[in-house]
């Protein structure tokens, strides 16, 4: 008994409570932009010279292309080189990442480049510092003329590695460059990459060109331009250059689109004082009428999957945005604020229709879910309008129009861009006036 | 200690006692409102079955914050409940005497039929909401029961990884957003050990937003540490479980 007894008190000695395991629920984070160092990339000393390209500096530019690039988001923060502790080719091969921590950095970005056979060959590595390990490594082999689309291409697996979602920097963003003054404006097609590099002008400016719009599937571009006074939907292939009037119609056409599959044309047909939507096959070049209605509709854009149609029309008195089915039916209208609503686009996404309202004189850039819920102002303006998506749905580029003399005289029409969310505002670098910006899917998929 | 009480030999009265019926913890519901009785409830319930480790039930964190944090059971409140249960196993039997010999009870205890009849209800209650509640996670009783961690203490700790954490952005909003990370920490707030709990989601198809969802967790809590943890009571919070869940930030 005594030992029973014995074993019992050394036992409760030996006892260790056990506890639940305590839960914590984090419900909330911050979105401060992430620190990320981005390392100039090591250019191999076995390089050749390439005519009209500093090879030597190549390293240098696409990181600070990449930097800018997710400067722009307002969702990174590069960190300055100035405070890197490591050589570029050391870093790539494996950084020391206490010492990358030290400058507050979570991700650190390193590469190498090297040309040889009139080839440029570019690998990249991703590394996340505070795991110590790397998150992505990539290489490519292009001309080397392409260094810019090749930074840009780091720039998009960077951001979809670390965000979640599809970048949007290998793409490029068509408008219309306006020179001269207000009654004698030539209008003429330009087209850049989103960072505002490579402009080039696709029309010499005789014609006035409207409403340029990229297809969400490849490098054709819809837009508008007046023949005889007459407004004609043209189709422009930027890669080879050729160009085609996609029909004649009777009366005036409008707003041209791409379908999501970018095998139709959605747009409007004036005659009479009536507006109606229409959609064409590219192919077949059959016409077929979507909406019948003695109001005027237009702006017609599609959602993402094709089966519905956002539009505008004042069917019930004031300008107001509408929803129906791709074949004309259901349609549904959502906007009831106060204020004409216009230019409504459906967000690759699908989640947002982006539109623009005009409410006691002053101009709202906006989005709302499909079904009119939810709107949101993003910014408001003098005069402002023509939304058009990046085609990852979290940002949306549109021009606006300010005085630009000191006493109010004159104007001036810029591209800007902003987030979603309605932070980071910014204007885009345009080398003349520019309007109706129309964004591109991305260039490599 | 527990198992101290209630081994037969250490009582000189060797009854055969029912269940533990702990009178005293619904009186600590009946104290902070009627809210917080689902918590007592589910301790019953736990006592019941042998003393089990606590189960895991989602509860708003808020709602928690806002309870009388001084209602926060320490482990020597824990004790003295567990005396009390062996005193007192039915207390509609209880004498008037007896009831009056404990300075808990003179303070709080006002009816005891009414009391008995809010044991029955919550009963039924929890039978009801056990149903419904298999699909939670996280613990309604973590602040009351066997917790290392005060509600000041965990809120610091919170306060701490909200700052550390830089939620991505380009997160669907109607997927489960729920990244449960286990970590055993040293005595200093460091961490020893990470582990992502339903790491298997993350090479699912059509879940690549919880990898990178799950990453910046993690790297959240690696960028915090060393965590701000109590500087006593290690045994007890050496393991702990974050619950990450960016749902209602997203959504705004």
């Amino acid at each position: 008994m005594k030992n029973i007894i014995l074993i019992f008190i050394i036992s409760l000695f030996n006892f260790k409570i056990s506890y639940a395991l305590i839960e914590v629920d984090i419900t909330r984070g911050n979105l401060d932009p992430l620190p990320i160092a981005v390392s100039p990339l090591h250019v191999d000393i076995k390089s050749e010279q390439i005519k009209d390209l500093k090879v030597k500096k190549l390293g240098d530019e696409i990181s600070r292309i990449i930097e800018r690039n997710f400067r722009s988001t307002g969702l990174f923060n590069p960190l300055k080189k100035e405070a890197f502790v490591q050589k570029p080719d050391i870093a790539h091969l494996k950084p020391r990442f206490e010492d990358w921590r030290l400058i507050k950095a979570q991700a650190l970005v390193t590469g190498k480049l090297f040309v040889s056979n009139g080839k440029l060959k570019v690998e990249f590595r991703l590394w996340d510092l505070t795991a110590s390990k790397e998150m992505t490594a990539l290489a490519f082999t292009t001309t080397p003329k392409n260094w810019r689309r090749v930074a840009h291409i780091i720039s998009d697996k960077i951001y979809e590695r670390l965000t979640g979602e599809a970048g949007y920097f290998d793409t490029r963003i068509i408008y219309v460059a306006e020179t001269g003054p207000k009654n004698l404006r030539v209008k003429r097609l330009a087209i850049m990459d989103q960072d505002g590099a490579n402009t080039k002008y696709l029309t010499l400016g005789n014609e006035l060109v409207l409403t340029p719009r990229f297809n969400p599937t490849n490098q054709l571009v819809t837009y508008l331009s007046y023949f005889r006074n007459l407004p004609r939907v043209y189709l422009l292939d930027i890669e080879t250059g050729m160009q085609e009037v996609v029909g004649n119609f009777p009366g005036m056409t409008f707003a041209p689109r791409f379908s999501p599959d970018g095998k139709k044309i959605i747009m409007s047909f004036a005659k009479d004082g009536n507006s109606d939507i229409f959609t064409m096959d590219l192919e077949t070049r059959v016409v077929e009428r979507i909406t019948e209605h003695s109001s005027i509709d237009t702006s017609p854009s599609f959602s993402p999957d094709g089966k519905y149609i956002c539009f505008n029309s004042d069917r019930s008195g004031l300008q107001q945005i509408y929803v129906m089915k791709s074949d004309g039916t259901g349609v549904k209208r959502i906007t009831f604020g106060s204020g004409i609503y216009g230019t409504p686009v459906w967000s690759p996404r699908g989640d947002l229709i982006a539109f623009t309202k005009v409410r006691k004189g002053r101009f709202y850039i906006g989005v709302m879910r499909p079904d009119g819920t939810g709107e949101r102002l993003l910014t408001e303006n003098f005069y402002q309008e023509a939304p058009s998506w990046s085609p990852n749905g979290r940002v949306l580029v549109f021009y606006r129009e300010t005085k630009s003399g000191p006493k109010g005289e004159g104007f001036s029409a810029k591209l800007w861009s902003i987030d979603i969310t309605g932070y980071n505002e910014r204007k885009m670098g345009t080398e003349t006036d520019a309007s109706d910006p129309s964004w591109s899917s991305l260039l490599s998929k | 200690m527990l198992t101290v009480l209630t081994l037969p030999f250490m009582s000189r009265s060797p009854i055969d006692l029912p269940p533990i019926v702990s009178v005293e913890l619904i009186q600590i519901s009946d104290k902070t409102n009627i809210p917080f009785a689902p918590k007592a409830r589910k301790i019953i319930e736990e006592v019941k079955k042998e003393e089990k480790r606590v189960v895991s039930e989602q509860a708003p964190p808020s709602a928690k914050a806002k309870e009388k944090p001084d209602r926060i059971p320490m482990p020597e409140d824990m004790k003295e409940e567990k005396k009390l249960v062996k005193k007192k196993q039915n207390p509609e039997e209880i004498k008037e005497t007896i009831r009056q010999s404990s300075e808990f009870e003179k303070k709080e205890i006002i009816d005891t039929n009414e009391i008995a009849a809010l044991i029955d209800k919550a009963k039924e209650e929890q039978a009801v909401k056990e149903k419904n509640s298999k699909k939670l996670t996280q613990s309604s009783v973590k602040n009351t029961f066997a917790t290392g961690l005060t509600l000041s203490e965990e809120d610091a700790l919170r306060a701490q990884i909200f700052g550390c954490w830089s939620v991505p952005l380009g997160l669907p909003f109607d997927e489960n957003l729920l990244v449960r990370i286990k970590l055993e920490l040293k005595k200093d707030g460091t961490i020893m050990k990470s582990e992502i709990l339903d790491h298997e989601r993350m090479n699912r198809p059509g879940q690549k937003f919880y990898k990178i969802l799950a990453e910046s967790a993690l790297r959240a809590v690696r960028l915090c540490q060393p965590l701000k943890v109590p500087p006593t009571g290690y045994e007890k919070w050496k393991n702990i479980q974050l619950n990450f869940d960016p749902t209602e930030m997203l959504k705004g």
